[in-house]
């Protein structure tokens, strides 16, 4: 009789097991208003992130999309994302950090321009958005820049990739001489192994910011080239120091946004955070042991993957002609 | 007015509906009948694991023994949801890309419209009643300064789009009659399923005429975590925005912090 009845109380307890799990695979978040599978979403902050530490990366200009893909507002996504890449950058800047591949100096001048940069950006958003368009205004923009910036460093990465097969890697000069050397204002940026104008990395922040203010990202995919080709830093430092910048970039955003909008939705925020920064972590040693052109060449491809999706939805008939808005929601 | 039309709570909201439901079944209503209905429930927390939940919709129907008319009777029931202001925008190809080109506002679109029948609503009612009550998703009211045949596909493009998402339903033959006066029907609210307030209506047609409607209060709010995020946002923004930014600080030290340890 006993044990007859243990026994049933255990099997009742297992069917409760059984089922606790299943109910909470799905996940409420409080400002996008709707329920989404907990596992989908960590999933995708950590292959994003693995990505942000790779790269060096923001990984925004992957995650909006997706986000949105799977039902998230468009305007949630972009600022929530926003501080989530704060997190990511933040775990990925202390790891090189310590491997010392920041350059400080650079960030700083960089982050002067950045901020200038984002408020020029908001700034021509917002004219936008009361004219219209600005869907598609952001759609162009992404594929212009994606495509040009991903199509140069596929082909450069790709030629230095073959001539170091070949063993006959021709001597580097120290640095070009260009005529923005002539310029100005000269720093010398001593991890970076640069004495340049200041006005270069401020005027590539301030380019840059614009850019993130009307797409809605971090900047990282236009800082990182921009960073190598222009001002001719080492690949190593790039990332770290690329990282830094996006930190207060994106705090920015996320400040603005939560003022302006009250879209950031803290609750898919911390989900996001809780895989990507993980994932950061894997991801900036995976790039340590990688060379600097086959992260540039894989970097690339991603971007031209990006660049593709993107330019393909704008040129095929799309499902459905017509699109819903909620006017003036909250 | 003699027929019966009782509310279950003293909601000042649904007057309005009422004194329009009284109106019209002055100069419809003929027969004596009861119906008594009720929901499962009239306040559905959203919390940090809502999948949806399934609304239980039931009630009796006392027809007059004199009249013997059983059998004649017919059930829609309509749960409509909160009401927005939507704009709806259709994209065109200029120069090889597809981008938005004409849009018209609708104001007062409810964002959940379920309707449920024990058989097609058109066979139940006169297609003018139909419409005064605006039962079916394509009878509703959609207001906008376009004109009606230019705003139609507008219309039916957000009447696709709710219905693809389950916002949208209309169930025939779903109301369950057991014996002779009880009946019961299951409404499923999905996971992405608006706050706000709605309203449950019942409407009985006896021989194509409507004989007695109800309406009941429905609220779906949001609960505990959820509410207290949403508040906070909204309530707080500037204090949000920097406590969204703390957190992410925090979480990403505290990431390098772990894997330093490694």
């Amino acid at each position: 009789m006993y044990s007859q009845k243990v026994r049933c109380a255990d099997r009742f307890k297992i069917q409760k097991f059984k089922k606790g799990p299943a109910r909470r695979m799905t996940v409420y978040l409080p400002i996008a208003e709707i329920s989404v599978n907990l596992f989908l979403i960590l999933g995708m902050g950590g292959a994003i992130g693995l990505l942000s530490g790779m790269f060096g990366v923001g990984g925004g200009f992957l995650m909006t999309p997706l986000l949105i893909f799977i039902g998230i507002p468009p305007a949630v996504a972009v600022a929530s994302v926003a501080n989530q890449i704060t997190a990511a950058s933040v775990s990925g800047v202390l790891a090189h950090w310590r491997r010392g591949n920041v350059d400080f100096k650079m960030g700083m001048v960089l982050l002067v321009g950045g901020i200038v940069g984002s408020m020029i950006g908001t700034w021509i958003f917002t004219i936008l958005k009361s004219i219209g368009q600005v869907d598609l205004l952001i759609s162009l923009s992404y594929v212009i820049f994606l495509g040009t910036i991903g199509g140069l460093m596929f082909f450069e990465s790709i030629k230095s990739m073959i001539s170091s097969h070949r063993g006959s890697t021709p001597r580097k000069k120290l640095h070009q001489h260009y005529w923005i050397h002539g310029l100005p204002f000269k720093m010398r940026f001593r991890k970076s192994k640069l004495y340049i104008s200041a006005l270069m990395p401020l005027g590539i922040g301030t380019f840059v910011g614009i850019l993130s203010g009307i797409m809605g990202v971090g900047g990282g995919f236009v800082m990182v080239p921009a960073m190598i080709y222009l001002l001719g830093m080492p690949t190593s430092v790039v990332i770290g120091t690329s990282l830094f910048q996006i930190i207060f970039v994106t705090a920015n955003v996320t400040l603005l946004q939560s003022i302006a909008t009250q879209t950031v939705d803290v609750m898919l925020a911390i989900l996001l955070m809780s895989s990507s920064v993980v994932g950061a972590q894997i991801g900036t040693r995976f790039g340590t042991r990688l060379r600097g052109e086959q992260l540039r060449a894989m970097l690339s491809f991603l971007v031209i993957l990006v660049c593709a999706k993107l330019a393909f939805d704008l040129v095929v008939t799309p499902d459905d002609l017509y699109s819903l808005s909620t006017v003036g929601a909250n | 007015m003699g027929q019966i039309s009782r509310t279950v709570g003293n909601v000042a909201l649904f007057a309005a509906f009422l004194s329009f439901v009284n109106l019209h079944l002055a100069r419809v209503a003929t027969a004596d009948s009861t119906l008594v209905t009720d929901i499962s429930s009239r306040l559905i927390s959203v919390n940090s694991d809502f999948t949806g939940a399934e609304l239980l919709l039931f009630g009796s129907i006392k027809s007059d023994s004199n009249l013997d008319s059983f059998g004649h009777d017919d059930l829609i029931i309509v749960v409509r949801g909160p009401h927005k202001n939507i704009v709806v925008r259709r994209k065109d190809r200029i120069a090889g890309i597809w981008m938005n080109t004409t849009s018209v506002e609708f104001t007062e679109v409810p964002s959940f419209y379920a309707i449920v029948s024990n058989r097609p609503v058109t066979e139940i009612a006169s297609a003018g009643t139909l419409k005064r009550l605006r039962i079916g998703p394509e009878r509703l009211n959609f207001h906008s300064g376009a004109a009606v045949d230019a705003s139609l596909p507008f219309q039916e493009a957000v009447i696709r789009q709710k219905s693809e998402t389950n916002l949208y339903s209309d169930q025939e033959g779903a109301i369950y009659f057991l014996g002779d006066t009880l009946f019961r029907t299951t409404i499923e609210l999905p996971a992405n399923v608006p706050v706000g307030d709605y309203v449950a209506e019942f409407y009985l047609f006896r021989d194509n005429d409507l004989v007695s409607a109800q309406s009941s209060p429905l609220f779906i709010k949001k609960s505990g975590l959820g509410r207290a995020i949403f508040e906070f946002a909204h309530n707080y923004a500037i204090l949000y925005g920097i406590a969204a930014n703390i957190v992410a600080l925090l979480a990403g030290w505290l990431a390098s912090i772990i894997f330093r340890k490694e």
